[in-house]
């Protein structure tokens, strides 16, 4: 029998980073329509404009303090972009570093703090995996947090080598990097990875990162979650748990990606249902129907950021950025699948919108890429050589920096004039994936794969719902800055 | 974490105002273990934070009324980010999500019943990044606005122990900074006398970071470094306030191994009020006549200048090609005695 929709507003929405209040339309068990609010406006991108060109360096990276690193490159790629600058190899091995470090470490961040506490819930006490869970999982005294936070930590101390400390570092610049590695110091890098994957290859895999990264397609995953006990690693566990609570049948998103790529590792692209293209960035727009924010579609080389909190079609300081008018999603997944790992190929083959579980996996699967990669890098340093080219002459007029955060692509659009910011704009990963409906209508990604969740009678925070949301990763502070 | 008290433990409460989270993300390294373990040590439990909490929605509003009708004893609010008192003092640039309340009135009603209230970074302190430029926001720090008195919670706020806010000043602070302070109040080690004159504690504000700094001998001949990634003094070119920023940076390292300067980069004075809105650009030192405008806090200027003139004039050669290149080209070594 069908009811009529009753609303659920969802709030304080926790464990990810910043402000998130989701408005629910539910019907027949189930979400029909999902409204995402950011409900934080801070400004940078109006703080910045009538500063010094190379104050964005010290600005733009305090939007966000879980993926400040990426903030700094995107800033400094902007303006290497104004320049002409380039970077000599050691620059461009310690960027990636320093940037790999910062991706690395979100993700492992997101899965133990920020998503497995959900699998705790007390909801869950009837499965048979629920003590398990409980141990692992649990939020404040779960072991995987316990044992693996001192790890994230130690792991960060490269942070304190190249990059003086983190969060907010002003080591990234347009030319490079402001500190050189001396053969001491690589020796050092060297050893601080070698800990961190024995910690993941020991707690969160329980297995190889050669292994995990070796994984090529869905068989091969659930032959390997088959091949050992359930409680056999935390990825093996939440792969069971994800079996039981059916995660491949939850959120899916609009099945168009975008990856700007990165490190040189992971290539960019689009693909959107069967075919993968060029992304160009030219094709980007933002749409301000149901922002809080004066004006109409503008490319973010020309948009501006002017708040309008009494505007009634609005309901979150988060725009909508469209790419040739179609809603994106971005992140790990976007990622590996732009990429063409064999596993997310196959997922997204099976799933063309990906799931809460193939969203985890892409995030697990990524660490277990990235860390490998981090050891060649070190491996290629050249301790006697250039870490930074001298500053270029920024000329007037725009530039753009492209970089892939954790969360997925981040943009910032930058134009000088007089040496002065005249323009700044900025798209952060998760505007892309929770943005609120554009002048047609169109929800944004998190808004579509909301679309279904079950709710469960009684439920004032439904948990479906949260596992959908922090699937994504959600970084509000980044996406209204 | 469940909303309960008993009298043996300190609890607290933790907010995140208009923040970029990176306070929270700074205190997760503590110790290199991470914050809620490094707090337990000394009785310290976090009742909620939006971080590590497993309760959200009307579970995680229901730990906060309690807390703001006094249900469950606060013995201490930490703040993290501005409080945002726009637009047109509505604070609706901040709602907290689910409540239909601005931040703002949520964290006075807090703070009014709160034994202590701990500001966490520059933003909470003073109204750091987002008051920058004309301060869109109106963005404050929770009992300053930059330099001034006249913060969210009014210029005479005192918390239930008679203490002004402690101000955990940084962008971000030092994670020691921040379990050291509350272990302190979670032992009753904090009195006025432990704060400078703008509410930070004086364990770390009765240093600067220019102590310790790993520039030293550079510093000493006024050997300047001219461009990123050289390994001279970053004073005299390149923006460093280090020897006017409170911090035990360069004593204490971050994460591990590392500081501003030892990174490579100006120490931006980011404990001060107003560090976000410099005179110049951050990465330049102001300069009248060739002088840098921000000398070190207390030394008279013609002393600075005729010692510098000095020290340039004794600066040995290892020293000055050193200056000018990201890695030692000439390294420290005497001349071979002879033989007799």
């Amino acid at each position: 029998m069908t009811q009529n929709p009753t609303r659920l507003i969802v709030g304080p929405f926790n464990r990810v980073e910043g402000d998130l209040e989701v408005t629910l339309d539910i019907q027949d068990g189930a979400v029909a329509e999902a409204r995402v609010n950011a409900p934080l406006y801070r400004g940078f991108e109006q703080i910045l404009l009538g500063r010094p060109a190379a104050d964005c360096l010290v600005i733009a990276p305090r939007i966000c303090g879980i993926c400040s690193v990426s903030q700094s490159v995107a800033a400094a790629r902007a303006l290497a972009d104004l320049g002409q600058a380039s970077m000599p190899d050691n620059g461009s091995l310690a960027t990636n570093l320093i940037l790999a470090c910062e991706n690395a470490a979100d993700h492992l961040t997101h899965f133990m703090l920020f998503f497995a506490p959900d699998l705790a819930r007390s909801c869950y006490s009837e499965h048979p995996w629920f003590q398990t869970a409980r141990r692992r999982f649990a939020a404040g005294d779960g072991e995987c947090a316990r044992t693996l936070l001192p790890a994230r930590a130690r792991f960060l101390h490269l942070m304190g080598l190249l990059a003086g400390k983190w969060p907010h570092s002003l080591a990234l610049q347009p030319g490079g990097v402001t500190k050189g590695i001396d053969p001491g110091e690589k020796i050092r890098l060297l050893s601080i990875l070698a800990e961190f994957r024995e910690a993941l290859e020991t707690h969160l895999f329980a297995d190889s990162l050669e292994s995990i990264a070796a994984l090529n397609g869905i068989a091969a995953l659930e032959a390997w979650a088959d091949a050992a006990p359930f409680d056999r690693g935390d990825f093996r566990l939440f792969l069971h748990i994800a079996r039981h609570l059916n995660f491949t049948g939850l959120g899916s998103g609009p099945g168009r990606f975008i990856s700007s790529g990165s490190f040189g590792l992971f290539a960019p692209g689009v693909w959107d249902r069967d075919a993968l293209t060029v992304f160009d960035p030219t094709q980007v727009t933002e749409d301000h129907a149901h922002s809080w924010m004066e004006g109409t579609t503008a490319s973010p080389s020309a948009g501006k950021t002017i708040p309008s909190p009494d505007k009634p079609e609005g309901y979150s300081w988060c725009k909508a950025p469209r790419l040739a008018g179609q809603v994106a999603e971005v992140g790990a997944l976007a990622r590996q699948m732009v990429d063409g790992h064999p596993l997310i190929r196959d997922l997204i083959k099976t799933r063309p919108g990906g799931s809460v579980q193939d969203r985890v996996v892409a995030r697990l699967l990524e660490l277990a890429r990235l860390i490998p990669a981090m050891e060649t890098w070190i491996r290629a340093i050249r301790p006697a050589e250039p870490f930074c080219f001298p500053p270029t002459d920024l000329g007037d007029g725009p530039g753009t920096g492209l970089v892939e955060a954790a969360r997925g692509t981040l943009g910032h659009w930058i134009g000088l004039d007089g040496g002065r910011i005249a323009h700044y704009q900025i798209i952060a990963p998760t505007t892309w994936n929770f943005s609120p409906r554009d002048a047609q209508g169109n929800p944004g990604a998190l808004e579509m794969a909301l679309a279904g969740t079950p709710v469960l009678p009684g439920e004032t925070t439904p948990v479906a719902v949260q596992h959908v949301v922090r699937s994504f990763d959600p970084c509000m502070v980044c996406t209204v800055h | 974490m469940a909303a309960s008290s008993s009298s043996d433990t300190f609890n607290l409460l933790w907010l995140q105002a208009a923040s970029c989270g990176g306070c929270t993300m700074s205190a997760l390294a503590a110790d290199d273990t991470e914050l809620l373990r490094s707090l337990e040590r000394f009785g310290i439990r976090m009742l909620w934070h939006p971080s590590l909490s497993e309760e959200s929605g009307t579970e995680a509003l229901s730990i906060l009324e309690d807390c703001a009708s006094g249900r469950v004893r606060l013995d201490c609010l930490c703040v993290e980010g501005s409080v945002l008192l726009g637009p047109q003092g509505s604070g609706r640039f901040q709602m907290l999500s689910g409540s239909g309340k601005p931040m703002m009135e949520w964290i006075s009603r807090l703070a009014a019943q709160a034994s202590t209230v701990v500001a966490v970074g520059s933003c909470a302190a003073f109204g750091g990044v987002p008051a920058a430029g004309h301060n869109p926001t109106d963005a404050r720090g929770l009992q300053y606005s930059g330099w001034d008195l006249g913060g969210a919670l009014g210029k005479t706020f005192r918390s239930g122990s008679g203490l002004p806010v402690v101000n955990i000043a940084g962008c971000a602070p030092h994670p020691g900074w921040m379990v050291e302070t509350l272990a302190a109040l979670a032992l009753g080690n904090i009195s006025a006398e432990h704060l400078d004159a703008l509410g930070r504690p004086r364990t770390y504000a009765d240093h600067l970071a220019h102590h310790g700094c790993g520039r030293n001998e550079f510093y000493e001949f006024k050997a300047s470094a001219a461009r990123p990634s050289d390994r001279g003094c970053l004073m005299e070119n390149l923006g460093c306030r280090a020897t006017q920023a409170p911090g035990d940076c360069n004593i204490r390292r971050w994460n591990g191994y590392g500081s501003c300067t030892d990174g490579g980069y100006a120490c931006i004075n980011c404990t001060s009020p107003c560090f976000e809105t410099p005179s110049g650009p951050f990465q330049e030192t102001a300069k009248v006549a060739g002088i840098p405008v921000g000398l070190p806090v207390d030394m008279p200027k013609a002393w600075f200048v005729a010692l510098a003139a000095l020290s340039k004039s004794a600066t040995p050669q290892r020293v000055r090609t050193n200056a000018h290149a990201d890695h030692v080209i000439v390294p420290p070594a005497r001349k071979p005695f002879k033989s007799p």
